[in-house]
């Protein structure tokens, strides 16, 4: 089979996730042949992607990738991509990826697929990608030599090759000569402005409680914040909450905000649009507490109480104090 | 200063989307049209840039006719004129959206001078092709950014700033440039009544480009089969209290 290259992008040190996924895509498509990971910069994220399925991984040294430079990536990408001959190039479906990917491809003059969640190359390659956050598949063609696209986050588990009694042979590392010019480095990091400290991640919480449009009004969010509070929970809230100005679009879960994977999402006086549910995906178990039972949460949720949450929600505050003897 | 921002007319999904017979298609017949979320920002960027410069900012779409709606949509939210390039309502591609753009641009520039600045939505709200504005900023030779959460313009030069995980980075781009942004740039303002009247009479300059072939081709769209699950009650009202902590319990939460 051709070659397959796939960009690894990392943050101190170590591959993310979604890239390990666009790896093991990258490992199943090249079947059997060599599979090349481009990491920029990140000299010890590299060595260990022989045991997700690179074959070889080139190192882009750069003072340029010490931080974001979605061109000159491009324009590393696709020199590989040229260099080896590439039948498909891969890299993950987060925001620095689909804008590295696009770039590889309108520099190249390429078709671009972006988020897919299968791909069989071929003439024309076939592949199946994501739409509405997930809530819709597109089944397409990809008319090109080489395909270019980016794996949806979370669609592929990522698979490392090392078995038990046969451990994964290790990927050679080799330097990329990285060739820029002044136009590949015109966009670049010039400033990282860091985050105010404190306040749970939202996508990080393992509990989340969200408030939508049924909350009424900014003051409404009182008892969705107190039992929060007591669950050691993120405040979360839905894009009608956002729009009409009651909470700042950071807590907004959502296609169009945040992407939630907690243990445990409890979606107050939220009506479940495709919206909103396709931030929310992620959650182990969604209880949801709604007055219209037949609201399209109640096809995503595990548990439901039906009513009013200016009255459910204290009410379970008040029962988790005294289960705790306060 | 002269802006431009790309915005495209989406089906207003609210619950479980349905799909034509021919499964090409999202289902509409009950459902609106709205501006995509992203760009819905873009124009409120755009009506405040040219609300503290002057200058004039155009919105443009490839869409079919009834995308007219969501033109004059953003004429009411203060854009200052329309171009609307009208297809039989197919789905284009990313690269032939681009192509249908970039021919709109270069003739809206020939007439009347360069955009300052080119905006548009980061993905689209259906299609999500995550590429547009790159093409699009390739193709003029400008420099191009994606994922923005914050914009601000001094002296020629756009300080551009994204979120990423610790913080924000910041990106300086010499104008003209190309810009994608992110719902929460910024709150957009809901239509007056006085803007909803002026924006009948702006001016929407039409053209019907003709659909190239696609090399990216949507086959067709299937709806996964999630499986449906049906919420066990735990009661009605305050009175469910109780049944929510034993869930809480059970769960590991409490």
């Amino acid at each position: 089979m051709p070659p397959v290259v796939v960009l690894v992008t990392t943050a101190s040190g170590a591959a993310d996730e979604v890239s390990l996924q666009a790896l093991t895509l990258g490992r199943r498509i090249a079947a059997g042949g060599p599979v090349h990971a481009l990491v920029l910069a990140d000299e010890a994220a590299a060595a260990g992607l022989g045991d997700w399925g690179a074959t070889e991984v080139h190192v882009a040294r750069h003072a340029a990738f010490t931080r974001a430079a979605p061109d000159a990536a491009a324009r590393v990408l696709g020199d590989l991509a040229d260099q080896v001959g590439a039948a498909a190039v891969l890299g993950p479906g987060t925001e620095a990826g689909n804008t590295i990917l696009a770039r590889v491809a309108a520099r190249a003059g390429l078709p671009f697929a972006a988020n897919c969640t299968a791909l069989t190359l071929g003439a024309p390659t076939t592949l199946t990608r994501s739409r509405w956050g997930g809530s819709l598949l597109e089944e397409a063609a990809l008319h090109a030599d080489r395909a270019i696209v980016t794996t949806a986050p979370h669609a592929i588990a990522a698979e490392p090759v090392s078995g038990v009694a046969a451990p994964a042979p290790a990927a050679t590392v080799t330097p990329f000569d990285a060739r820029l010019d002044e136009a590949d480095l015109a966009v670049r990091v010039v400033d990282r402005v860091p985050a105010a400290a404190g306040g749970l991640s939202l996508a990080e919480a393992k509990v989340v409680v969200s408030g939508g449009r049924g909350v009424g009004s900014a003051e409404g969010f009182r008892p969705v914040e107190e039992l929060a509070g007591l669950l050691g929970a993120a405040v979360g809230c839905s894009r009608a909450v956002t729009i009409s100005g009651w909470r700042s679009h950071t807590d907004q879960v959502g296609q169009t905000g945040t992407k939630i994977a907690p243990n445990l999402y409890i979606a107050a006086g939220i009506s479940g649009a495709t919206q909103h549910l396709a931030g929310a995906r992620g959650a182990k178990k969604i209880l949801a507490i709604n007055k219209d039972a037949e609201a399209p949460i109640m096809a995503a949720a595990d548990y439901a109480v039906i009513g009013d949450l200016h009255a459910i929600l204290p009410a379970i505050s008040a029962e988790i104090r005294r289960a705790r003897g306060a | 200063m002269k802006v431009l921002v790309g915005i495209k007319s989406v089906p207003a999904v609210a619950g479980r989307i349905a799909l034509t017979p021919d499964g090409r298609a999202i289902d509409t017949k009950h459902l609106g049209f709205a501006i995509g979320p992203h760009e819905e920002c873009a124009v409120e960027q755009a009506v405040r840039l040219i609300e503290a410069d002057g200058g004039e900012a155009v919105v443009v779409t490839l869409g079919p006719a009834s995308a007219l709606e969501q033109l004059r949509d953003a004429l009411a939210l203060g854009m200052t004129r329309a171009i609307h390039l009208v297809t039989d309502g197919q789905e284009w591609d990313p690269e032939s959206t681009t192509e249908a753009l970039l021919a709109a641009i270069e003739a809206d520039e020939a007439e009347s001078g360069a955009f300052d600045l080119i905006l548009l939505g980061n993905e689209a709200g259906d299609s999500a092709d995550y590429q547009v504005a790159v093409r699009l900023g390739r193709a003029l030779g400008r420099p191009t950014i994606t994922a923005l959460k914050g914009l601000s313009i001094a002296g020629g030069v756009a300080r551009c700033e994204q979120e990423v995980e610790g913080g924000r980075d910041v990106y300086e781009l010499t104008l003209p440039a190309v810009a994608a942004v992110l719902e929460g740039i910024n709150l957009p303002r809901f239509p007056s009544v006085p803007g909803r009247l002026r924006a009948k009479t702006k001016p929407v300059a039409t053209s019907e480009p003709a659909r190239p072939a696609q090399r990216l081709e949507m086959l067709r769209l299937v709806v996964p089969q999630g499986a449906a699950k049906q919420a066990q009650v735990l009661g009605h009202g305050p009175e469910a209290a109780p049944a929510v902590v034993g869930v809480l319990r059970s769960l590991g939460v409490l």
